[in-house]
């Protein structure tokens, strides 16, 4: 097809959703059938723009050169104009592939899962703004207009993490959520217009493809002393990221996202919001590369710390969750760790790899947990048919018959029912058959499974490349692939005893004993899911790649898909990535990974499942456990040193400075021009008077008259505020 | 084409007041509905002085002069380019929306609406305005409306607040009237296309006033400080906004609205307008001042906004915030043309530059004054449109909740749906968030900023993450959490069919303005890049 063609469909692509958002909000907010239709056919209208270019694209391993580029002006900026536009590279098209998809799944579970909610259109609507927005910073062809976008979700994600906004818990989780973001976007917004007060434009080609402007940055000294202008610009950049992907410091808000109903946190963990910090990272790997060719890794080695700090991070603290979805929250944390620590040793393709393969697990597993909640949630209700008050709220919601999510999820210590505590479920295996097979598969995909699923490809690539650079010397490698390997292991172990806790042995508590499976709605996206999670890691097997005699990279060159992603996405380079030369050893690592926390996991939790009322082994750990089950404090942290103290400003500024300082100045003039004007009174009242009543009654009234219209306080003050601040003025330049 | 349009377009709403005056004071709605329909003639004219603007040509059009006051020189002499149209527009756009919310002012109707219709003239003049006498005249006049919305129609606190907001602004008025004498002394003329020519520029070759000092430099600096120190009150300026929380507080839904989308603006306009162009060397020199208090405005308002329990003063607190940025932009204007007209001008506040860290290695070119020029300009007119907004919509909730104390509200959305959906969408403008039109603004105001101050810029940051804090905290304050019990026994109706139309526009036009903001910056370009490029 041509490239017009192409290009039109990329131009039209984010629309549909977008229009949808509008055409429910304003007309058909009362209608959930016609929302439905709306909300689903924009998102398969877009879905269907978006293959037709990937498709067309995905052969052309020259992309990277000549990606499909088109734009406008779009504000006037003196003689010139900035454009913004729409660009069709390798990256975007891959994102072009995995983000409607992965969106479209949700939009058809959500349908079913939020059927019955009384705000479903509300949630219908900005679910589709949620996936516009994100088509639309995919298919940006600048800083800016991805920026915008990049804002558009972080408003979609307040929204929609507080949709149950009459619940306290929701609507602080969602304020968290966009002032922490926000935090990181301080960030990108220095490192937008510093790279635009540097090269004078922000289009990603004339920047990050652009041999000059990288090298004009890389040899320009940055305002930091010390530091290359290209370093600073991505260190700003990446804080962006930060706070959009949830990395350590910023990453507390995520596990606090899940206060939205599941549908979301399927939206934000994977096809959206986390994602497109790691998106734009790879965007500008470009700028890092050029700084560290010039000698200053200082951007290099700050993200791979933060990386395999938040890889390690997450994991560990997911190990002490009970909550079903706050394990997974914790998990995305720290996968998303393994990406931008991928990204820190300049594993460009690894880290894209590892988003791709870990959108699709990550969507069935947030899913799969809806389902497992949804069912656990109609177990309590078969239960209680007639005594379920879900919420102190007098509102009008109790006559309908939803709820999950409802509970808030720090009802630790209440007696109320938690759907979301695993500590509630077991025996769901045979109950909800379809949920348990297809999470199990994006468990195992998230474990690494060998060969069989695709995170085991992607985690393998990225520890394969920290492998090469730690037998090459470098010291952040070195630090990564430990790092790593250790949360791996973590992984494979959490991610075990999850399974084991929600679907093996018998059922902890009544509502799980009654739990069913789920309407097709919700199943049939699990299982589309499923075929990717365990299939999409297959793009990008290594030709040479070979392990226990199994040529796997020739099997692959068989179906003409060997290291298509590599080949691809790595046209992205300016310098193209160097392909490393198979190695099996960090390919036993992988293996061992799985294979230690894997059975870990069964040991601990599959071959004896808990019983009702057993304590989990891992609160044998004792004080670690307290730590790791109340997130290791940082929210406690962040309240105490910095939230606090800056609430304590704000709330006292204005009544100690603004009144308490500012005005007593002006009061205390005021009052001494009020002196001031007394003495003119006097003079007026004493002197005037007196030579006027001299010359004559006449003269006398005349003068009463205009005194009464006069010495009003105000224009005394008026004139005597005049000269004072002449005589000031006259003073301050004559003496300055 | 009509002639004489902007004389028509400025004196129209005295033929509305005259109007008003003349309508009984019992038939309250044909004054109110009258008042609004009649206010739609000026936005149509200014349209349409907009629409055929030549977008070829920059410079002052619809240019009209006729003899007024030969003994002092002045001249009735009026014309709009760039920076003075799209506030003109603005103003006829705000003015029927404010009288919309005004409906519900019972008292003295007639006067009230009189009122409004002498306010919307008296700042059309100031913005058409070309001769600085005829400007003052306006200027003052735009006060005494102004003046007696708050004092008469105001809050509890309308005494203090009115005087306060008196005082300020005669006291600076009084100095500018001062240096608007001293230029027409060096320049014999109050023209300012003829001031702002390179015969007439004052203080320049012979135009220099010689009595009392010495050196008549002292009178450049009378002058400038005089008229610096009248603008920066009105933006307001860090520490000078202490009357804007008061003022806006106290006044009425429809004054505040007028207040913060218009009146704040004539500073601005100020600064763009006689400042730095008349002064452009002084203003380069101590533009790092007004860059420090730009930037206290910002942090501090911020701060100050987030504080606040009463949900009309945060908003009210949000204009010092958002008017920061606006200081900022011209701050930089003022720096980056100063070095633009003369290269080797350095600042004699060096430190304070260099406190500022001023990225030596930023493209310098003639963008940057532009792009300040442009973003405060910009800024004004997205300001105007989402403060407006925003106090609108305190109105409604405070039309029926009768308090507007943060603490009190909270879980409206359970009751008025349509309300929070509307109050979100403004708050999301007032926020600035990408998409709709305060970005746009914001973001040329920190590019141009990064250029000239970078280190202060950064700091401003703090005050742009603060903003997201205190709009977060209003909606949520307003909107979420549980109903209140008060509310669930007197439940608040939603947003009647009126407010729905008063805010609307303003709705749009952030979303236009967000999705398109070339529709004005265009114009706004034109005019700064031939003032500053």
């Amino acid at each position: 097809m041509s490239k017009e063609f192409l290009l039109t469909l990329t131009w039209l692509a984010p629309f549909p959703p977008i229009i949808a958002f509008m055409l429910i909000a304003l007309f058909t907010n009362k209608r959930r059938s016609l929302t439905t239709l709306i909300a689903v056919g924009g998102m398969l209208l877009t879905t269907l723009f978006s293959f037709i270019v990937f498709f067309n694209v995905a052969g052309d391993h020259k992309l990277g050169e000549a990606p499909l580029r088109s734009q406008f002006a779009w504000l006037p900026t003196g003689d010139t104009t900035f454009n913004v536009g729409v660009a069709v590279d390798p990256l975007s098209a891959l994102f072009l592939f995995m983000v409607p998809l992965a969106a479209t799944l949700i939009f058809i579970y959500s349908t079913s899962y939020m059927g019955n909610d009384p705000r479903y259109t509300r949630f219908m609507a900005y679910l589709s703004l949620f996936a516009g927005s994100m088509m639309g910073l995919v298919v940006s062809d600048n800083l800016l207009s991805l920026f915008i976008f990049w804002e558009l979700m972080g408003f979609c994600s307040y929204s929609l993490i507080g949709f149950f906004y009459f619940k306290p818990s929701a609507y602080k989780a969602a304020v968290k959520a966009f002032m922490t973001t926000r935090v990181g976007d301080m960030f990108l917004i220095m490192g937008m217009v510093y790279l635009y007060s540097q090269t004078g434009t922000l289009n990603f080609y004339d920047t990050m493809r652009n041999e000059e402007v990288l090298h004009h940055l890389a040899v320009t000294p940055a305002i930091i002393p010390g530091m290359t202008a290209a370093a600073l610009i991505g260190l700003f950049i990446f804080g962006g990221t930060v706070g959009k992907s949830a990395q350590f410091p910023l990453h507390v808000w995520l596990p606090d996202a899940m206060e939205g109903p599941t549908p979301v946190s399927a939206m934000i963990h994977a096809a959206t919001m986390v994602s497109a910090g790691i998106f734009m990272a790879l965007r500008f790997f470009p700028l890092y590369e050029s700084a560290a060719h010039v000698g200053d890794t200082t951007a290099f080695t700050i993200i791979g710390w933060i990386g395999a700090i938040t890889a390690l991070l997450g994991a560990l603290i997911a190990v002490g969750q009970y909550d079903i979805k706050r394990v997974l929250a914790y998990s995305t944390i720290s996968q998303l760790g393994f990406m931008v620590a991928a990204i820190g040793i300049g594993g460009y393709v690894a880290a894209a790899f590892h988003l791709l393969t870990h959108a699709f697990f990550k969507a069935l597993l947030f899913l799969g947990s809806g389902s497992v909640i949804h069912g656990v949630e109609h177990g309590h209700h078969h239960l209680h048919a007639h005594g379920h008050d879900d919420h102190a709220s007098s509102h009008d919601s109790h006559d309908v018959g939803h709820g999950h999510d409802d509970h808030a999820a720090d009802n630790h210590g209440h007696t109320e029912f938690d759907p979301q505590d695993m500590r509630n479920m077991g025996g769901l295996w045979s109950r909800m058959p379809i949920t348990f097979i297809t999470f199990t598969i994006g468990g195992l995909a998230l474990m690494g499974a060998p060969f069989i699923t695709a995170g085991f490809w992607s985690k393998d690539e990225i520890l394969g490349h920290a492998y090469h650079g730690m037998t090459h010397g470098s010291p952040l490698s070195t630090v990564v692939f430990w790092t790593l390997c250790v949360a791996a292991v973590l992984t494979a172990f959490y991610t075990a005893r999850q399974i084991f806790m929600t679907f093996a042995g018998e059922p902890r508590s009544e509502a799980a004993a009654h739990a069913t499976e789920n309407p097709a709605a919700m199943t049939f996206p699990l299982i589309v899911l499923a075929f990717f999670a365990l299939t999409v890691g297959y793009m990008n097997i290594p030709e040479d790649f070979e392990f226990a005699y199994i040529k796997f990279g020739a099997i692959a060159s068989g179906f003409g898909i060997d290291h298509w992603l590599g080949h691809f996405v790595g046209g992205m380079l300016p310098v193209a990535e160097a392909t490393l030369p198979f190695n099996s050893v960090p390919v036993v690592f992988s293996v061992c990974i799985f294979l230690l926390g894997g059975l870990l996991g069964l040991w601990f939790y599959g071959l004896k499942p808990l019983k009702a009322g057993e304590t989990d082994p891992v609160e044998n750990l004792g004080a670690i456990f307290t730590a790791l089950n109340n997130r290791l404090y940082f929210d406690e942290l962040y309240r105490k040193l910095i939230i606090n103290r800056l609430q304590r400003f704000a709330d006292h500024y204005s009544n100690n400075v603004d009144k308490g300082f500012i005005d007593v100045f002006l009061h205390a003039a005021y009052a001494i021009l009020s002196d001031i004007a007394e003495v003119f009174r006097w003079f007026d009242k004493n002197i005037v008077t007196g030579i006027s009543n001299l010359i004559g009654d006449v003269f006398r009234r005349v003068g009463r008259e205009g005194r009464e219209l006069q010495t009003g306080q105000v224009q005394n003050y008026l004139l005597s505020a005049l000269i004072a601040a002449v005589v000031m003025m006259v003073f301050f330049l004559v003496f300055q | 084409m009509i002639p004489n349009i902007l004389s028509i377009l400025t004196f129209l709403p005295l033929i509305g007041m005259v109007l008003v005056l003349l309508t009984p004071e019992r038939s309250k709605n044909t004054i109110r509905w009258g008042s609004v329909l009649f206010s739609l003639l000026p936005l149509a004219l200014s349209i349409i002085a907009w629409a055929s603007y030549d977008m070829k040509q920059s410079g002052f059009q619809f240019v009209e002069k006729a003899v007024w006051f030969p003994q002092i020189n002045s001249v009735y002499q009026v014309g709009v380019d760039g920076i003075s149209l799209p506030l003109v527009v603005l103003t006829c756009f705000l003015t029927p929306l404010a009288m919309l919310m005004s409906f519900t002012v019972d008292k003295s109707v007639r006067a009230f609406f009189a009122l409004f219709f002498l306010l919307e003239t008296a700042t059309l003049g100031v913005f058409v305005s070309l001769d600085l006498i005829v400007f003052f005249m306006f200027y003052e006049l735009s006060l005494v409306p102004m003046y007696f919305l708050i004092s008469v129609w105001g809050g509890a606190n309308r005494k203090y607040a009115s005087f306060k907001f008196m005082l300020y602004t005669i006291a600076a008025s009084l100095g500018m009237l001062l240096a608007i004498q001293v230029l027409g002394l060096a320049s014999k003329s109050f023209d300012l296309t003829y001031l702002l020519s390179t015969a007439g520029r004052p203080f320049t070759g012979n135009n220099q006033v010689n009595i009392l000092f010495a050196d008549p430099s002292v009178w450049k600096g009378i002058a400038f400080w005089t008229f610096t120190l009248a603008f920066a009150l009105k933006v307001p300026v860090w520490p000078l906004h202490t009357w804007l929380p008061d003022a806006h507080t106290e006044a009425p839904t429809g004054g505040s609205m007028m207040l913060a989308g218009i009146l704040l603006k004539l500073g601005g306009y100020g600064f763009l307008r006689l400042v730095i162009p008349l002064f452009p060397e002084t203003a380069g020199q101590y533009a790092p001042i007004l860059a420090i208090l730009a930037m206290l405005s910002i942090v501090l308002g911020a701060f100050a906004a987030w504080g606040q329990n009463d949900f009309k003063k945060l908003v009210a607190y949000s204009s010092v915030n958002h008017m920061g940025w606006v200081a900022l932009g011209i701050a930089v204007t003022a720096s980056a043309f100063a070095t633009a007209v003369d290269p080797h001008a350095t600042s004699k506040l060096h430190d304070i530059a260099v406190f500022a860290g001023a990225d030596p290695h930023a493209v310098k070119d003639t963008l940057t004054p532009v792009l300040g020029a442009s973003g405060a300009m910009f800024q004004m007119i997205t300001h105007g449109l989402s403060s407006a907004a925003m106090f609108a919509m305190v109105g409604i909730v405070y039309e029926r909740a009768h308090t507007r104390d943060l603490t009190k509200l909270g879980g409206l959305w359970n009751i008025m749906p349509r309300y929070g959906a509307v109050l979100i969408f403004c708050a999301m403008g007032s926020l600035g968030l990408p998409g709709l039109a305060g970005f746009a603004s914001e973001f040329l105001l920190i590019r141009s900023g990064w250029a000239a101050f970078t280190g202060l810029t950064a700091l401003s940051l703090i005050g742009l993450l603060v903003t997201g804090i205190y709009i977060l905290k209003a909606l949520q304050k307003v909107l979420h959490g549980p109903l209140g019990h008060e509310w669930a026994h007197h439940p608040l109706s939603d947003m009647n069919w009126t407010e729905v139309i008063a805010v609307a526009p303003l709705m749009l036009a952030m979303l236009v303005l967000g999705i398109a903001p070339a529709l004005v910056m265009n114009l706004i370009n034109l005019g700064v890049s031939k003032l500053f490029g």
